[in-house]
């Protein structure tokens, strides 16, 4: 049996939505290189619609492709319906993770939710300046 | 593919494969049987027994066969503090980066009642003789200290510190598990009382090991039944495997020295290509290495991803990164010789046999080069240092 599933391996090494978005209105990084795992997200959203989404990683391949599953999933979605993303969703849409690798996923929900809490900070600071 | 994960486990030679399907087809006989059959691999073990003893010019009857390093650890040690503790001795030497079928030996010691003290390892991955030297205390029933480390290949000073027991009347037991084969051993040049050893790790068949014991060390049985192996180590022996082990050990003997120059030109060649690659380093010693070993960390990336992108492009290397180890730690080996988790998780070995040719190593070297730059295009850590918001550490 191989370490990952074809979809992991996929993802792994042909990453969708990789790279940074430089007027990125939502920003989320999360993990740290002690634990060998740094996730961070960049979205560029646009009422209330996540228009672009993209990532960079540092980590092992189910990271990675957690990583690029995670953008997928979110891409042209409503910000409310992002934040409904579960680190089983990922997983699933992966066709799974091994067991000690599905911490992965849960990074890549938690860089999601922390790019998209990062753009609601930004979004209320922005309001109440406007008032 | 180039195969360069040697450290992990070897090829079967042609001539140790051809000893293993020969006596598994025509002398499958138990040793212990009285007729012909049963003789006749009774002849062919002790003629392996003999062989293995000459290796490491010991004596045949020093020799205990078994499933390989593993168990000859774990019994080495047993043994060693079965006998310090019949002394009142439940004082233990070691280091921190051995191999965890020493480290965990000694931890179940520890729960049994025995002090362990564990050697820190200097920043060239070597241990000082001088500090097992003062280590060893009046209660010192063994010091164990691994040959060669299994991942950075250092090559530890075994014939002072084997010296420094003596003196002290300290039982020494050394893992040679990654030296034997690969470097000249001797037990007695090297003053060793005992020593593991894994057939797999020189070209031999998976499951097949020896430990030494100097003549009047009493070993404690780790499987206990019927009288194999003089009464010492229960079970109807590998006769096939064991004599394939000696195969392989008198034929990696006869070669070792040409086989180690050959092997360390490319060693070497292979450091001075990846040692090109802004912010990496080499770990452990440059010299004090076995020939087959190299191990780099590159900052920025992690472990995993790279051997994944390597396979892809045909080469078969191994990490010391906390995916690839199965826990949330990476290697307790770089760690030891101080190396951050940050980088510990960036690491690559390559361990190669005499057979890789100049072509494959610059192979290796431009493809490590090519999958580091990538993994760095979009790392966090690398952008972070490369915009000056982290510190490089190498
Ligand atoms: C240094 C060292 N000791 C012990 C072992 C265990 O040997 P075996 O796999 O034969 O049990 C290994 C290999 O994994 C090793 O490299």
């Amino acid at each position: 049996m191989a370490l990952y599933s074809d979809k992991v391996m996929d993802h792994f090494r042909n990453p969708r939505n990789v790279g940074v978005i430089e007027d990125a209105n939502g920003i989320g990084e999360v993990g740290n290189a002690k634990c060998g795992d740094i996730m961070k997200m960049y979205l560029k959203i646009e009422n209330d619609i996540i228009e672009d989404v993209k990532f960079e990683t540092f980590g092992c391949g189910s990271a990675i492709a957690s990583s690029s599953m995670a953008t997928e999933m979110i891409k042209g979605k409503p910000v409310s319906e992002a934040m409904q993303l579960t680190n089983k969703a990922v997983a699933e849409a992966l066709d799974g993770l091994p067991d000690y690798k599905m911490h992965c996923s849960v990074l890549a929900e938690e860089a999601i939710r922390s790019a998209l809490e990062d753009y609601q900070k930004k979004k209320e600071a922005i309001d109440t300046v406007g008032e | 593919m180039i195969y360069a994960d040697n450290a992990a486990t070897t090829r079967m030679s042609d001539a140790a494969l051809k000893t293993l399907i020969e006596l598994s087809k025509e002398t499958y006989g138990n040793a212990s049987s009285l007729y012909t059959l049963g003789q006749r691999a009774k002849e062919v073990l002790e003629k392996a027994r003999a062989d293995v003893a000459e290796a490491i010019h010991a004596q045949p009857r020093e020799i205990l066969f078994t499933s390989g390093g593993s168990e000859a650890d774990n019994q080495a040690i047993r043994s060693a503090a079965a006998l310090g503790k019949a002394k009142g001795k439940t004082h233990i030497v070691s280091s921190a980066f051995e191999h965890h079928a020493v480290l965990h030996t000694l931890a179940k010691l520890e729960k049994e009642g025995f002090t362990v003290t564990l050697l820190p390892v200097h920043g060239d991955g070597l241990v000082r003789p001088q500090e097992v030297e003062e280590a060893i205390r009046e209660d010192t029933c063994l010091v164990t200290i691994m040959y060669a480390n299994n991942e950075i290949g250092t090559i530890q000073p075994i014939r002072e510190i084997g010296a420094i027991c003596h003196a002290k009347g300290v039982l020494f037991h050394t893992d040679a598990v990654q030296a034997i084969g690969h470097i000249p051993v001797d037990v007695e040049l090297d003053n060793i009382d005992m020593l593991s050893a894994s057939a797999h790790k020189f070209h031999g068949p998976k499951g097949s090991g020896f430990l030494y014991a100097r003549k009047g060390i009493r070993l404690t049985n780790l499987i206990e039944g019927g009288a194999q192996e003089r009464g010492r180590r229960a079970g109807t022996e590998n006769v096939p495997g064991l004599a394939a082990m000696a195969t392989a050990l008198s034929e990696a003997e006869a070669a070792l020295e040409e086989r180690a120059v050959v092997t360390a030109a490319k060693r070497d060649r292979l450091i001075q290509g990846l040692s090109e690659i802004p912010h990496s380093a080499l770990n452990g010693d440059a010299k004090k290495r076995l020939p087959s070993n190299v191990n780099f960390c590159f900052e920025g990336i992690e472990g995993e991803s790279l051997l994944l992108l390597l396979d892809d492009r045909g080469i078969a290397a191994s990490s010391g990164s906390a995916c690839t180890s199965g826990s949330l730690d990476p290697s307790h080996v770089l760690l030891a010789i101080g190396r951050v988790h940050d980088v510990a998780h960036g690491s690559l070995r390559l361990s190669i046999s005499d057979d890789i040719t100049d072509e494959e190593v610059d192979y290796i070297v431009r493809n490590v080069r090519e999958v580091v730059e990538y993994l760095r295009g979009f790392s966090p850590i690398w952008r972070d240092l490369c915009a000056g918001k982290k510190e490089f550490i190498l």
